[in-house]
């Protein structure tokens, strides 16, 4: 290992000093570019592989008829696919894409709602000082900490009380308030709000809110995207809450439908190819929402946006 | 301009002092919807399971009818109850094993990522960083589903090559592989988001600094170990501290492994203990008890663990 970082970068050490010595820095520098780390590059890719078997373990499977899972090797194609969306498509009169659809809208609608709490809270901690703000902020870190099994047990009896479980409410409500997305939130207002700009506004006559909507927001997006990306994610990963809540498998969202065909699925096998067929398509929106963002994705904007 | 320039200044002046009056309410009015949500969802809540876990239900005569069931005082009853269950020392045992496998393989394989990435000339970064990060999208319902059945001696590719190899096939949904098992589910869900943290933090790091450390002559190891390392140390102990908590709180994973194996017990983590006791029992007392005391846990380990990260920063930092 150190022989291979001691190799790479010993050309670097000796050229950075003559590159930094501004006149002609481009002589020596273009092969350099393009000679690859490699001991890094192979680390990654390894990590890359770890992470993608159980995706590309699941691709495979999912073609697989019932007899093909458990007598082929892994890594053959089967010949079901199309029987197998078929059959899951035909499984309780489509109640699958009923489950996609219920994650579609908890985490959708509530990564949107959750993400405007974090955004306005996460602003007012960032660039206000106010007495309280401490305070705020310890509670919110004691919110992070808090198991959320000590908040779903009674939520769900007072919910209970108030005759709300059962229903969509009932997942959404309690999941509005993230105290990381705030948290994350006043770290990017903090980074890529400069309070003189919130300053100069202010001068210029906009009231409080106008400098949140205007100046605020516009500058917060990369974050607010991450935040939502964050939130989506942890709604759609949710099981906890809805595993608690809901006892109609209508409302179910993906996680806890796949979960009931699993446990169905130790009585009665056949209906592992489904909940495998049903894996594969649950980690299809997620995959393409990520693919996606990538273009937002704001790592490189929030880093630029520190630096300047 | 030079002769309008005092007068603009003056208003401005003006209107900065009007706005910062004018402003005093708006933190709290932003804060608003927050402590709503967080008075209802949150602090109702947690006042609520402290009371249930003071009380439990006492029965009359039968048990029958109106007010036959009421709800009295038990004092500590629950806590001590609760403390003396066999089933849930156990399970934090179960989980503090886990955790300890968990937390520094899926920190240190982080870090080794973030600083990989981040490392000179390397290649299919933004490629491998998504592919990395991607399980991170993954419930963990699905992603103990999909290991768990390649866990399966007959899917599994690992018995296959096993098999060929002529080597022992170990049970990995029992015993001590069981945790492993587990373990592996976890670091592999867990590692590329706190990867992605780390490497934010990385990236928030000036180039001069690494200019002043190339100048010096470190190499890119000793900057990755004294500059890079020592610089995110904040983000590493956030990690640190989300991955504690998160270990603690494992439901998802072994709760979807039970129905491939006898060996996860409905009280495998305390996490499951208070939704059996709660659900499965119908003791909402013994739950509620339960809860507390793994909130207080994780409350007392959060914050006695940040304030030793908070007062070594403070020794470090020269002022």
């Amino acid at each position: 290992m150190t022989s291979v970082t001691a190799r790479t970068s010993a050309p670097a050490a000796g050229t950075t000093p003559g590159a930094a010595q501004a006149p002609p820095p481009t002589a020596g520098r273009p092969p350099l570019r393009r000679r690859i780390a490699l001991l890094p590059t192979a680390a990654l890719l390894l990590g890359a592989a770890y992470c993608l078997l159980p995706v590309a373990w699941v691709v495979v499977a999912a073609t697989k008829s019932g007899r093909e899972l458990f007598s082929t090797f892994t890594f053959l194609p089967g010949t079901g696919f199309t029987r197998n969306i078929a059959d899951l498509h035909a499984y309780r009169d489509g109640i699958y894409w009923r489950w996609m659809g219920n994650s579609a809208f908890y985490a959708g609608f509530g990564a949107l709602l959750s993400t405007a709490v974090s955004a306005v809270s996460g602003y007012a901690l960032a660039l206000y000082r106010f007495p309280g703000r401490e305070a705020v902020f310890k509670v919110l870190l004691a919110g992070v900490l808090m198991p959320p099994v000590i908040l779903a047990v009674p939520q769900y009896l007072l919910l209970a009380k108030a005759d709300l479980t059962d229903s969509y409410l009932s997942v959404l409500l309690p999941l509005l308030l993230s105290p990381y997305g705030v948290y994350l939130a006043r770290i990017y207002a903090a980074a890529a709000v400069p309070a003189d700009v919130v300053e100069a506004a202010r001068m210029d006559g906009a009231g409080e809110w106008r400098v949140f909507t205007r100046i605020g927001v516009p500058m917060m997006v990369p974050g607010l995207v991450t935040i939502f990306l964050f939130q989506f994610v942890a709604v759609w990963n949710n099981f906890l809450l809805p595993y608690i809540m809901l006892g109609d498998d209508e409302k179910f969202p993906m996680t806890l439908g796949l979960y009931t065909l699993l446990a169905q699925g130790s009585n009665t096998p056949a209906l592992y190819t489904l909940v495998i067929t049903g894996a594969l398509l649950a980690l299809l929106p997620l995959i393409a929402l990520f693919l996606f963002i990538q273009r937002f994705w704001s790592l490189d904007l929030l880093s630029g946006a520190v630096k300047s | 301009m030079t002769a309008t320039a005092p007068r603009a200044n003056t208003t401005a002046a003006a209107v900065r002092r009007t706005g910062a009056r004018r402003g005093r309410g708006a933190p709290y009015a932003f804060l608003a919807p927050a402590a709503v949500l967080f008075a209802l969802f949150f602090a109702l809540p947690i006042g609520y399971a402290i009371w249930l876990s003071l009380h439990k239900v006492e029965v009359k005569g039968l048990g029958l009818g109106k007010g036959a069931r009421s709800e009295v005082w038990a004092g500590p009853a629950n806590y001590t109850d609760a403390l003396t269950d066999p089933e849930l020392l156990d399970g934090a045992l179960r989980v503090l094993g886990y955790g300890a496998i968990v937390v520094p393989t899926m920190l240190g394989l982080a870090l080794l990522f973030a600083l990989m990435l981040d490392a000179e000339r390397v290649r299919l970064a933004s490629v491998t960083r998504l592919a990395i990060f991607l399980p991170y999208a993954v419930p963990g319902v699905i992603a103990a589903l999909l290991w768990g059945f390649l866990y399966l001696p007959d899917v599994s590719p690992f018995f296959y090559l096993l098999d060929a190899l002529g080597l022992p096939q170990p049970d990995l949904l029992d015993g001590g592989p069981l945790f492993l098992s587990l373990s592996n589910i976890a670091v592999w869900g867990g590692t590329g988001f706190n990867m992605i943290v780390i490497y934010t933090s990385l990236r928030s790091i000036p180039a001069e600094v690494y200019e002043a450390a190339r100048l010096d002559g470190c190499s890119q190891l000793q900057i990755a170990l004294r500059v890079k390392i020592p610089m995110v140390a904040p983000s590493l102990v956030l990690t640190f501290f989300f991955s504690i908590i998160a270990t603690l709180q494992v439901f998802a994973e072994p709760t979807t492994l039970k129905p491939l194996t006898n060996s996860v017990s409905t009280t495998w983590s305390p996490l499951m203990k208070v939704y059996q006791d709660a659900f499965g029992n119908g003791d909402l007392h013994a739950a509620a008890a339960t809860a507390v005391i793994i909130a207080v846990v994780t409350l007392v380990l959060s914050f006695g663990f940040l304030r030793a990260a908070g007062s070594r920063d403070q020794q470090g930092d020269p002022r």
